[in-house]
């Protein structure tokens, strides 16, 4: 079955990960901008990151067939030093008009602080001059469920804010239904120990139902897999499910999302996506 | 709460057959780490943290009410919403450091 991958950070992967990726039907991935395990030295370093994310990545996954797409931000993990944020902020709209830059992201907090809140914002900002859309990283662990309520209590009060252009991401039981109350778009991260498994993944589309909920593998340089999706896919063949769910999960539901961009091209241009 | 009975696709009977297995290595993990953590030589984590969201979290493994892994998580969860001054660490613990005082208790008791 062909899939979206719309969370993958391809940077950190090797070309035998778009190789297996392509073998096991990804037609797709988006990339958004993240950090690095460490902090990086300066605003230098990430325009040498965002140039990197909108030339050399996606001339790596042609080679195998796969769409790259990207998203750029300053990651919430940095966003507790201002002045790296504004110097960052400044750096990105001369990337915006790049052919797949398809919005901002991942934006979000991380330990949920006054700091990285005000980071966030500066992003909402910029995304909403520049008509991007807004991909969102919410919390780890312990930090998951208040940061998700900080964040969506904050874009839900902003009027300017289409929730329909947002995907909330990394969201668990904790915090998905508050996420789809409010009409976001909603991502499960298909982590080995972490986040979402697969299985865990399917309970919650069989509690919440399919609409605007997605997965993803979220593949990095940390313990994760590049083809959770085919794992996920197989999965829930076993659990009973038939192939429209799952077409829907995989490939319908993030190509309607992503196809809000302009620049987002459909991978299989012959199979109809509502985009209702 | 919401009602989600009926929305797995598969019967009792279909999950265990299917699952149990899994599941028992993951119990049988779970006692042994248990146990491990008593044996330990050196008891300088009775009352960490980490242990006691664990041990609330197990209470609810076997308790009535849906909805087990939604309860888990918020047991697991700082439900403090105020914003940090300052960050103090780069990275979270996987249980609040310090549990705010309005716990969860509301929705367990709520679901069962
Ligand atoms: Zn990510």
């Amino acid at each position: 079955m062909n899939y979206i991958d719309l969370h993958a950070h391809m940077i950190s992967r090797t070309t035998d990960d778009y190789h297996r990726m392509a073998l096991t039907g990804c037609v797709a991935v988006t990339e958004p901008a993240f950090w690095s395990g460490r902090d990086r030295l300066g605003p230098l370093a990430f325009a040498d990151y965002f140039d990197h994310l909108t030339t050399f990545e996606p001339a790596r996954a042609r080679q195998y067939g796969v769409a790259h797409y990207t998203w750029l931000c300053l990651n919430p993990k940095e966003g507790e030093d201002r002045e790296l944020a504004r110097q960052v902020l400044a750096l990105i709209p001369e990337f915006l008009d790049r052919p797949t830059v398809l919005g901002i992201g991942e934006i979000g907090l991380n330990r949920v602080t006054r700091n990285e809140m005000a980071t966030f914002l500066d992003h909402v900002e910029l995304a909403l001059e520049h008509h991007q859309l807004i991909h969102i990283h919410t919390p780890h662990l312990e930090d998951k469920y208040k940061g998700t309520k900080v964040i969506v209590e904050a874009l839900a009060r902003d009027p300017r804010i289409d929730p329909a252009r947002v995907m909330v991401d990394h969201a668990e039981e904790h915090t998905a239904p508050m996420i789809l109350e409010h009409g976001f778009w909603t991502g499960f991260t298909l982590y080995p120990r972490t986040k979402a498994s697969p299985a865990r993944a399917l309970d919650m589309i069989e509690m919440y139902g399919p609409e605007r909920l997605c997965v993803a593998s979220a593949c990095d340089w940390g313990e994760s897999d590049p083809v959770a999706i085919p794992e996920f896919i197989l999965q829930a063949r076993r659990r009973g499910h038939g192939d429209l769910l799952i077409e829907q999960m995989v490939y319908g539901n993030p190509a309607r999302f992503l196809s809000q961009s302009p620049k987002f091209k459909l991978p299989r241009p012959g199979v109809a996506v509502s985009t209702d | 709460m919401d009602d989600y009975s009926n929305t797995c696709p598969l019967s009792q009977k279909q999950l265990l057959d299917d699952y149990f297995m899994d599941h028992r290595a993951q119990l049988l993990a779970l006692a042994a780490f248990l146990d491990r953590f008593e044996r330990s030589n050196l008891r300088n984590a009775e009352t960490d943290f980490r242990i006691e969201a664990f041990k609330e979290a197990l209470h609810l493994l076997v308790g009535p009410g849906p909805e087990r892994a939604r309860r888990v998580q918020l047991v697991m969860s700082d439900q403090n919403l105020d914003l940090l001054d300052v960050r103090d660490s780069q990275s979270a613990y996987g249980a609040p450091v310090h549990p705010a005082p309005a716990h969860p208790h509301d929705e367990q008791e709520g679901a069962q």
